[in-house]
């Protein structure tokens, strides 16, 4: 399957859902949406991976420069991912301790909210 | 011994192709339910990674895929042509077993994911980042010269049925 995206504003956060594989081939159009979001000033962004087939490092490497790039103006990129066989990769790779992984996009608004206080 | 062989163009597309490929051989091959998404994602990192190194130095030159069941184990075989002393690979290895294994920690591996600020990202993580997802999903994993390239050769031991 092909990679979907699309992305709305909910509370002041921008999310991102993502539907397909992510591997070498479809990553540079993620890449794409997460460095547009950033140019458009959306720092605080979480990605709903829970319709993501498949994911390879090249997937990673994308979510990590949309890290880099929202913390460059203090802003946060949290994950939404329940899928064993994607959480795997991150705990082989030890990015479970890099990102902010929670079960459902308003856990992750509520934890991102907690966090940085935003206002309701 | 019953051997597939895949041969594919440097694109990035094709690695899908690859992927899907390994998948049904592995799966025809009574390769458990349960290692054909580890199969599936160790392959695709290992033709990603070489798929990069051809476009860098080689794009002309093929990459081949080995798929063979010698009723013991399932072995799958990467190979790339990309020569010299530039190459990306460390050659002459065998990656430890549980080397970035399922609840390990990358930094063991002497990954740094620090996330820092300026400067450009580049697509891919290190490299070792795809050497320690396939070390992680694979039970043996050698790295070799092959040719005028290098060989990554993934095996996966046959379970005993429970």
């Amino acid at each position: 399957m092909d990679l979907k995206l699309s992305n709305s504003n909910k509370d002041g956060i921008e999310i991102v859902d993502v539907e397909g594989e992510i591997d070498v081939y479809t990553a540079p159009r993620l890449r794409e949406l997460l460095i547009e979001l950033v140019n458009k000033k959306n720092y605080q962004l979480v990605v709903n991976m829970e319709k993501v087939e498949f994911l390879d490092s090249t997937g990673l490497g994308v979510l990590v420069g949309g890290l880099k790039r929202v913390r460059a103006h203090d802003g946060s990129l949290d994950l939404v991912c329940t899928q064993e066989r994607i959480l795997k990769i991150f705990r082989i790779t030890g990015l479970t301790k890099v990102f902010g992984i929670h079960d459902s996009v308003d856990e992750a608004i509520a934890a991102r909210k907690a966090e940085k206080r935003l206002p309701a | 011994m019953a051997t597939v062989e895949v041969t594919f163009t440097p694109l990035p597309v094709h690695v899908r192709t690859a992927r899907l490929v390994a998948t049904a051989v592995a799966r025809r091959s009574g390769v458990a339910e349960s290692l054909l998404d580890e199969v599936r994602l160790a392959v695709g990192e290992a033709c990603s990674r070489a798929v990069e190194a051809h476009q860098r130095r080689c794009p002309g030159e093929p990459i081949r895929v080995s798929l063979t069941d010698d009723g013991e184990q399932f072995l799958v075989v990467v190979t790339d042509a990309v020569q010299g002393p530039e190459h990306d690979l460390p050659a002459g290895v065998s990656l430890p077993a549980g080397a970035g294994a399922d609840g390990g920690d990358g930094a063991a591996l002497g990954l740094d994911f620090a996330v820092p600020s300026g400067g450009s990202v580049p697509l891919r993580l290190p490299e070792d980042v795809g050497l320690a997802v396939i070390a992680g999903l694979a039970d043996d994993v050698r790295i070799a010269p092959a040719g005028h390239g290098t060989s990554v050769t993934m095996i996966w031991k046959r379970r005993t049925a429970a």
